[in-house]
This record gives structure tokens, sequence and C-alpha cells, in this order.
């Protein structure tokens, strides 16, 4: 049957219909549609793991056991993944096992753009790039194949474009469960260094039958166009533009396997097109190679090394006029995304912005704590380094910076890796302040659930990690609990916690607003009678309140009648609210 | 046929998603090759959200860029003025009168532009607009004024009402049906204004 499929669910069916038995992952935009799709399927197993690297680990002990696995994460999860993923290119696999990655080009919603591509190159695994979603699922499918007949596990590249989009998909008839024996073999899975030093030659021997494999897989394809003027070496998305821009015009080399690069195929592409261009989004890495193999190529030079691709920018390269279009003069203002109305963050950021700390964030929806008019943060890196990073600027600081610095980290960024920088907080003792966000669900991603909310990918009751406890035995005296709607007990206690001569942490806990067991309370209405227009609500930066007619209003269909405005407002204007 | 190209534009979680499903539905029910793209992850939390809907024999890139867009549907009025540069000469702005504040102008720093139709229309683009989410209320649900919009879409499509409705009752859940069929209706009889 022909379905529309984001690509991701298409990868998620892909992997279901070729035997995969275990998937996990941890979310990450733009990859996480594909774990949550396959929890559908109640036959398989999926999991949540806290970070990428378990999650991978986790991969591998499943196809060290003999069945077909996966896990799926976004670009800079890769590198969480790294350590398992370098030498995994060494023991090989037992069952099939696929490593999904998505990249953000354009950083749609990411804090970097880097190019997996360098990873399958550096760890020498073989990538599989998909263009739409039917290659998504073919793809997924084949990877698994290549994955048993090379003893390696394959890695999936998506980017935002293909994992997002949806195309028409049909698929086929599920494969048969792959259960292989597991056999003690300590020369394959003991990469102690006697036994890595015989698998690395094979490792490089690998990678050139899977070359050779390159050279005729129907994973590339060359389309030769009706001129051999232009022939363009391409993959993934920009594959797509190509096509719009030029149709079957220009000859094409639409590569599949992006890792290892096919030589021969590309030198006789080379050779049939009188100019030979290469259209990648990001890193010259297929550009590089034609290069090294002494090709005359056109690529960097005229495409952009930052961000997403579009037919736009494939026409002007090739010097085709822009298409004609309609602008008004209006300003118009910039919508960016922001923190929901009644979300449980806003209150915190509140009373840390009014006390003029430096606050250390991470990653997650309080990320847009950053934006104006609170303008909270003044770091964000990676997940988990504003525990790690507080430390060490407590340590540089000392007494200047202990009793006006917190950092910020969600439930699940903390479960992700924020444990590890606390434990180094209290292991060195520095004098730091640790505000844990604690709104019971993975947000940005879409609402996830992780260690510390007490149920699993399928909704289930599940595990639990308590906060308390966990801060409490790695050695932190002071553990708060606050409740962030509470503008006085939150600065009371930030202040207390400030100034202690010892590490301590704040729990700051209230469930997510659009969790759909959070019962929104009735909305607040401006006494228009009270409002004297001093526009203090205004600096809070809630969407649900407005200025108009010279006072402030509020959006009774956004409002969730948190009243932490109430508590702002000098002259009670803001009425009503409770069930 | 030539690919046809349909944005959906609005603010993060007016239920654009809904309005591209039900075209997706719809025109693969049609026959036709479909592409939707739309970014998830931080826009969703009340910024910009744009979806890219395209349709035809054949259809390869996912996205619409400047001066390609036949249709463009926008959930709100400052939206359709951001993004009017993805029209064709000729094309059609679909746009709810809805006033949305961006965060710049809640909190003073921008000011929101008046008159936006009227520039669109002085520039020589096919405005039909409406006042949607007073429809939607009509219909019984404030969250249908996503199909309403699809309703005045529809007037602009050879395809036949019935085929829109059978779509509408795949895409949405069943207490919801007759809300969001009426909610169609009213936007398909509407007039401009």
């Amino acid at each position: 049957m022909k379905q529309l499929m984001i690509g991701n669910e298409a990868v998620a069916r892909g992997l279901y219909d070729g035997g995969c038995a275990v998937i996990s992952s941890y979310p990450g935009t733009p990859s996480t549609e594909i774990t949550e799709c396959f929890a559908k399927f109640d036959d398989a197993y999926c999991e949540w793991a806290p970070n990428e690297k378990v999650a991978t680990e986790a991969a591998f002990g499943a196809s060290l056991r003999g069945k077909r696995s996966a896990c799926c994460m976004k670009h800079v999860g890769l590198n969480v993944a790294a350590d398992p993923l370098f030498t995994m290119s060494y023991t090989g696999v037992n069952g099939g096992m696929v490593i999904c990655v998505a990249d953000d080009p354009g950083m749609h919603s990411s804090q970097n753009e880097q190019d997996s591509r360098h990873y399958a190159v550096a760890s020498k695994i073989p990538m599989l790039e998909p263009s739409d979603s039917q290659e998504a699922y073919d793809f997924a499918r084949a990877a698994f194949e290549i994955s048993e007949k090379f003893d390696t596990p394959v890695l999936l590249k998506m980017c935002t474009r293909v994992a997002h989009s949806q195309s028409i998909v049909e698929t086929r008839e599920k494969a048969t469960d792959v259960e292989k024996p597991y056999e003690k073999n300590p020369q394959k899975y003991i990469m102690a260094p006697a036994n890595a030093i015989r698998r690395h030659p094979f490792v490089e021997e690998r990678t050139k039958k899977i070359a050779e494999f390159s050279e005729t897989s129907e994973l590339n394809k060359v389309e030769l166009g009706t001129s051999d003027e232009i022939g363009i070496i391409t993959s993934s998305t920009s594959y797509q533009y190509i096509k719009e821009v030029f149709g079957d015009s220009v000859s094409v080399l639409k590569l599949g396997i992006v890792n290892p690069l096919p030589e021969k195929l590309v030198k006789d592409f080379a050779a049939k097109v009188r100019k030979l261009y290469v259209v990648e989004e990001l890193d010259p890495i297929i550009e590089t190679f034609c290069r090294n193999l002494g090709l005359e190529v056109v690529g960097k030079d005229v495409f952009s090394i930052t961000g997403e691709f579009s037919q736009k920018t494939v026409a002007k390269a090739f010097g085709l006029a822009d298409k004609e279009n309609i602008t008004v003069e209006a300003e118009i203002p910039v919508r960016p995304p922001m923190m929901c109305a009644g979300c449980p963050h806003r209150g915190l950021f509140y009373v840390l912005a009014k006390n003029k700390l430096t606050v250390l964030g991470d990653i997650g929806c309080y990320t847009l704590g950053s934006a104006p008019p609170l303008n909270a943060l003044d770091m964000t890196l990676c997940m988990g380094a504003s525990v790690s990073g507080l430390h060490g600027y407590n340590v540089a600081g000392g007494k200047e910076t202990e009793n006006n610095t917190v950092c910020v980290i969600g439930d699940s960024t903390f479960m992700h890796s924020g444990v590890t920088g606390l434990i180094n907080v209290a292991y060195n003792m520095s004098n730091s302040t640790v505000i844990i966000l604690d709104n019971s669900i993975t947000g940005m991603t879409g609402h996830q659930q992780n260690p510390s909310t007490g149920y699993n990918i399928k909704g289930d009751p599940a595990g639990k990690v308590s906060l308390e406890k966990l801060c409490d035995s790695i050695g932190i005296n002071s553990v708060r609990v606050v409740d962030p709607y509470n503008l006085e007990e939150c600065e009371r206690v930030v202040k207390e916690e400030i100034a202690k001569d010892e590490p301590s942490v704040i729990i700051s806990r209230r469930p997510c607003v659009l969790l759909k067991y959070v019962k929104p309370k009735k909305p607040l209405a401006v006494n228009t009678e009270k409002c004297r227009s001093c526009k203090r609500c205004m600096k809070f930066g809630c969407p649900a309140i407005s200025f108009r007619d010279n006072h402030a209003v509020v959006d009774p269909t956004l409002c969730v009648g948190c009243g932490v405005c109430a508590q702002l407002c000098p002259f009670d204007a803001f009425e009503g609210g409770e069930e | 046929m030539e690919t046809k190209n349909i944005m959906i534009v609005g603010v993060g979680g007016q239920g654009s998603l809904l309005a591209s499903k039900l075209l997706g539905r719809l025109l693969v029910d049609e026959g036709y090759d479909v592409k939707v793209s739309e970014v998830h992850g931080m826009s969703q939390r009340g910024g910009s959200v744009v979806t890219y809907v395209r349709f035809g024999d054949r259809v390869y890139s996912p996205v619409i860029e400047d001066g390609e867009a036949d249709f463009i549907v926008s959930f709100e009025k400052l939206e359709a003025a951001r993004y009017v540069s993805k029209l064709r000469k000729g094309g059609t702005v679909v746009v709810n009168t809805q006033q949305i504040d961006p965060m710049p102008v809640i909190i003073g720093a921008a000011e929101y532009p008046e008159n936006v139709i009227d520039q669109m229309e002085s520039k020589g683009v096919h405005v039909d607009y409406l006042d949607a989410l007073k429809f939607a209320e009509e219909a019984g649900s404030s969250k249908a004024v996503n199909i309403v919009l699809m309703g005045v879409l529809a007037k602009y499509f050879d395809i036949g009402y019935d085929k829109w409705l059978a779509a509408i009752e795949k895409c949405v859940k069943p207490q919801f049906v007759e809300i969001n069929k009426k909610a169609f209706e009213l936007g398909y009889n509407s007039q401009k204004g």
C-alpha cells in the first residue's frame, strides 16, 4: 500500500520490516520520531535510554546476542556515542546493527551543524544516506543486510528535510527475524590491545570490500542526462533540488552509500561529462574525495559550506535567474519560539534575572530563557555542560562567583549527562548551586519519558530515579525543592543556597503545562480600574499577556491560570483564576 | 501536470499539522505524487511555523522557494506578510484575520504592522481574508480554524466537495468529525471579508 510518511516513520518501518528486534535511543530533533514510531510495534523491544552512549551500547549488546538492533540519535548525540562507535567498528556485529543519525543543516533545532559523515570516515563504518521517505525505508532494510554481510555496524544518515518531509512509501513484506547463535569469541569481542591489533587490519580490509561493493550497488545510481555538458555528483536532499532545477537535462551520480566512496564509479562518471560538480550540504567530503582522485571539480567554491540548500541555492550557483516575487514594505517583527504561557521555567528565570545572577544553561526548552525580556542565561554549550561548567567557573572564580552564579538543567538533560558533572561538584567540593528544572518530561523534543518520570516509552509504569535520593547519595548535603509558580519561595531559597559554603542542589519542580494530566486553572483577567500601565507584567515575557488601549490584557485562550503575573503586579490588577 | 505548491503558515500551536495531514491524504487519494514538509522542534513553542505541500506528477524538492507558491494559507495576519515573498505572480493568499502578537510586540520592542492585507493587495496579490476564528466558534470549536481555512482553500480546487469531506473523516477523530465538517462548510461558503 502506498502511504505518505515522514522520513523518520519510513526508517522505523524499514527497520521493523528488516527484522529489527531491539531499539534503544535518546530523543533529539530531528531523529525522535524514528523511535516513537517504532514503539508502536508490539512484537519488538523499544526503549528510551538515558543518553546516546548508553543507547548505542544497549543496541550493541542486542547485536552481540544475535538479534538485529538499532539506535537513533541526532548529530550531536553521535558525539556522546562516539566512544562505543569507534571500537564497534573493530568488533563488528553478530546480529545486524544500524545506527541512525540525523543531521540538522540550517540548525532548525540544534546548537551546531556538524556533518556526521566525518564520523563514518573516521570510524571506518559504512554510511547510507537516503533522499526521501521511500529510500529511508529501503536503505534501513538494506543497512541490516550490509551490516551482516560485512560484519560491521552501519550508519544511516538522515537530515532534517528527509527526516521531517512526508513522501509516498510503498512497504514490502517483513523479513524473517534473524536470530544468530551467540558464540564466545574473545578475539572478536574483547578489544584489549592484543586482540584489537589483529582487528584493525580486518577493518581496513573490510573498508576495501565495501568500497568494491559500492561500485556496483543499486544504492548508488547514475542518471545520464540529455546533454553531456554538466555532470553532478550528489546525495541526500541535494539530489531532489538538482532534479527540481534541471529535470533530466543534466547527468547525475546520486550516491546512496556515502562512505566508503566508489573510486571507479566516480571516475567513470567524471569521464562522461564535460564539467563536473559536487553538490553536498555542509562539508566538502565527496568533493575532497574527487580532488584526491585528481578530478577537476566545482564544489564549495560556488556552494555554501553553511546552512541548508534548496532549489533556489542550486539555481543561483548555476547562474540561473531568481523567480519573480512580491514583497511588502512593512517591517515584519520576528516571531521567535518562546516558553509557553504557564511554563514553570518562567517563574524561576524571572527570579534569577531579577537577582542579576550569572546563569550557566543547558539544552532544552529552558534554553529559551535566554531570549528577551528575561535574558536570563549566560552560556549554553551541550548536554550536561551547565553543571560541569559551573564547577569550573567557580573553581576559577572562587569567592567572586560562588555567591552569584548558578546553573540550570532539565530533568532529562540531568539524567543524560548532568549527573556526572554533579559528582564532580560533590567530589571536588566546589561551592556550586545546581538548579534542576524538573518538569517531569523531556519537553523540547515533544514529550518523551525519561528515567526520572516513572514511565517508559510506551507510557507504562517503569523504574523512577529519585532526584533527591540521587543527589543525597552523590554527597550533596543541601537539596531543596521549590515550586516555580511561587516567586517568593524561589527567591528566598535561591538566595539561601548560593550563600552556603557547600555544594547544593535546588529542584524546581512542576510538570510541563502541556502534559495531558496537567489541568489548567481558570484564566486570569485584568481589572482595568486597577491596572496603572506600569508594564511590570510585560517584563516577564508571558505570551498570554499583551498591552492594548493602555492597559494589560490576558488572552483567555492561552492563559492557564498559573498566577505568576498576579504575584508581580504591585496593584493587584490580575483577578480571577483558581478552580 | 506541473507541480502545484501550497504553503501553510502560522503560529506554533494553531493546528497547521492537521491541515497538512488533510491535504496530504486528499492529494494522495487523488493519485498525485505528494511531498509535505515541515520543521518540528523549537518552532513549536509559539514560533513562526511553515509547512510546504507540493503535488503533481512527480515532485522532487520538499520545499517551496521564493516566487513558487500557488497558494499561501495563513493562520495569522502577520505571518501572511512574512511569507508573501514565496508567492508566485498571480498566486492567492488565504488569510485568517486573527492577530497574535509576537514576543517583540508584547514587550514593546516592535510594532505590529498596520494594514498588511492592504499592502499585499496593493502589490496585486489576490487576498481572500476572513475571521476564521469566528466561523470556527460557530462550528463548535475555536480549534477548527484550520479546517475553516481548508474550506476556503477548497474553493480554488477542482476536487469534489465530497472528497474533501471524505478526507476529513479519515484524518479527524470520530468525535470531532461533525464539528470539522461544519467548519469546512462555513469556510467553503464564506465570502471575502
